[in-house]
């Protein structure tokens, strides 16, 4: 761990040295619900970075704003140098910045390797009219398919390739959507609460792919409840509460933060927070 | 009861243009529902859209025929971009409900009594197959199969409409292997997947929908060829049912699915028909008909194919859900 070793000041809105993503004054209301409030917050380049809160705390809202999703009301992120204002999902994609979703997307009645294929970026073949001429794309969708076997095996589902991602377990299902994910090189990878549903055994796994997306040099934002996690993967907490950042830090310094106790106590008094007890 | 007439009229319905009209009509409803998922209840405007843009520009105007075929491309193209536009970002339903409402808009307008210097209205047009006559190289009284006489317009038309499906169909099946028919099959199971890997949905579904619609057009062009009239009543929401009916029996999202399925559910009925018809025939030799006439007779048999027909297909959902060439795996994990 001491390799990622962060030193940003622990108050929320802190400045990094090399942030990846900035969120400056994000607002979105649902009718009178203020759900998303964010003031200003950075996200680490090559970081593993948690973002916590309590249920309601607007953690997934504020995920579909940076993934262009939802549209906030005001205010802007901007992700490698652009802004993001407006910017249609699936050109936030193209961008660099994939998602995954809490109730996993596999593509059921599609087989697994399909559904890896999918994943690839810039695919000749995905145009109307080249699609027509397999020489067109054959040698390219090669490539994706040796690509999409290798990740497959990375993440242990390569004895499931030619069986539909419906027939997966929900942990597999999350293996899937996060090497579907990796077809397409991103950058930065946003995983919402990648290990809701996954059993003890597939979590140590799953553990170790989240830090290998680190090693390979990518970005990594995931929303967790599970507070033992966020202590042994993430490099920097950002914690929600009410659609705004009360808190940011190591998971040490958010462990004996009063104001995250207090927000989780609020509503959670046996939310075991992680920390040193 | 002659079997043979009955049969070989039964086969011949199954396969005759006609019948390619079906075909070609279900095939693009299996583009938008069997492969994207979008919910298109207006079929049956897409082949009307086809239908007149063939006969209007023809019968009223004296187009040569490769300019109606454009405007038929062009014409089918538009009302794609007019159902899809306000709707396609909108959640499934909404598509549904718009294209049954413009489908059904399209139809009362043909059959307007104000519109019908262009229209035809009610009666329709006729007089607009003449260059598909001139290209016919059978001779006009054409041949008999098996006990079945088809004309040689009738025989080009089935031909030719074979030919033209033939391309259509590879068309759509290689499309469907392809990376682009992927796409179409991730939106089909969750439009945001598709989204969150960087795939343009509203574009791959405009897409689908205007060659879907397209196909359809086509489907309506050769409807009114065979019948050489182009009538509204053609066009009502029951053709977009009987296209359903056609690609469910048939197997959704199969290549194979609306071709088969059309043969099975036109057979069905024209069997049902023509048997029916026959069994309830007096002659004057002969005054008591095969069926007693407190069952079933001459004035009454014409609905009851419908009854076989929805029958069958109750059965057959039962007994195999997924259609004729569906893949049961699938089928299991359908859980919208």
């Amino acid at each position: 761990m001491s390799a990622n070793a962060v030193n940003y000041e622990p108050v929320p809105g802190s400045a990094k040295d090399d942030a990846i993503l900035v969120v400056d004054s994000v607002r979105r209301a649902f009718g009178g619900l203020v759900a998303v409030d964010v003031a200003h917050v950075e996200v680490p380049r090559n970081k593993i970075t948690a973002l916590i809160g309590p249920n309601g705390a607007g953690k997934t809202t504020f995920f579909n704003l940076l993934t262009g999703f939802d549209t906030p009301d005001t205010g802007d992120c901007v992700f490698n140098g652009n802004s993001m204002n407006g910017i249609p999902a699936h050109k936030v994609a193209r961008s660099g910045m994939i998602r995954t979703f809490q109730l996993t997307k596999a593509l059921s009645r599609m087989s697994v390797i399909e559904n890896m294929r999918l994943g690839a970026a810039d695919q000749k073949g995905e145009s109307f009219w080249r699609g027509v001429f397999s020489p067109l794309w054959r040698t390219q969708e090669a490539a994706i398919t040796t690509k999409a076997e290798e990740l497959l095996a990375r993440f242990n589902l390569a004895h499931m390739r030619d069986e539909l991602a419906g027939g997966l377990s929900g942990g597999q299902r999350k293996l899937l959507e996060m090497a579907r994910a990796l077809m397409a090189e991103p950058e930065m990878v946003m995983l919402d609460e990648p290990m809701a549903g996954v059993n003890p055994a597939l979590k140590q796994s799953l553990l170790e792919h989240i830090k290998a997306l680190r090693t390979e040099g990518r970005t990594v934002l995931f929303v967790e409840h599970d507070m033992d996690m966020v202590r042994e993967i993430s490099d920097w907490v950002i914690v929600m509460a009410e659609g705004r950042i009360i808190a940011e830090g190591t998971p040490d310094d958010i462990g004996s933060n009063q104001a995250v106790v207090d927000a989780y106590l609020g509503t959670h008094h046996d939310v075991d927070l992680g920390g040193p007890q | 009861m002659s079997w043979d007439l009955i049969l070989s009229n039964s086969l011949y319905t199954a396969v005759s243009a006609n019948a390619i009209a079906y075909m070609l009509v279900a095939l693009g409803l299996n583009v938008h529902f069997g492969y994207t998922g979008l919910l298109n209840f207006g079929q049956a405007g897409f082949a009307a859209i086809g239908a007149y843009s063939l006969s209007i520009p023809i019968s009223r105007y004296d187009w040569p025929w490769p300019f109606a075929l454009a405007l038929l491309l062009v014409s089918s193209i538009l009302l794609a971009l007019l159902l899809g536009i306000p709707t396609l970002r909108l959640r499934a339903d909404y598509l549904a409900i718009v294209t049954i409402a413009i489908a059904e808009i399209i139809r009362l307008f043909l059959n307007s009594v104000r519109f019908t210097w262009l229209t035809g209205g009610n009666d329709g047009l006729q007089g607009f197959t003449r260059w598909m006559e001139n290209l016919n190289p059978f001779p006009e009284n054409g041949v008999t199969l098996w006990a079945q006489k088809v004309d040689g317009y009738r025989l080009w038309l089935m031909l030719s409409g074979w030919v033209l499906l033939t391309i259509v169909a590879t068309g759509v099946y290689l499309l469907m292997r392809s990376p682009w028919g992927r796409v179409l099959k991730s939106i089909r199971e969750d439009e945001d997947a598709a989204r969150s890997l960087g795939k343009n949905v509203f574009a791959y579904k405009m897409q689908s929908l205007m060659l879907g619609g397209f196909i359809g057009s086509l489907g309506g062009m050769w409807l009114v060829l065979d019948k050489q009239s182009s009538q509204p009543q053609d066009f009502s929401t029951t053709f977009t049912f009987f296209a359903y009916t056609i690609i469910i029996l048939g197997g959704v999202a199969r290549a194979k699915g609306p071709i088969i399925g059309t043969m099975i559910f036109l057979f069905l009925i024209q069997f049902v028909d023509i048997t029916l018809q026959q069994a309830t025939r007096t002659t004057p030799t002969d005054p008591t008909p095969l069926l007693p006439t407190w069952l079933v007779d001459q004035n009454n048999f014409s609905q009851v194919r419908f009854i076989v027909a929805g029958l069958v297909l109750a059965i057959l959902v039962v007994v195999r859900p997924q259609g004729i060439f569906g893949d049961k795996r699938e089928q299991a994990f359908d859980v919208r």
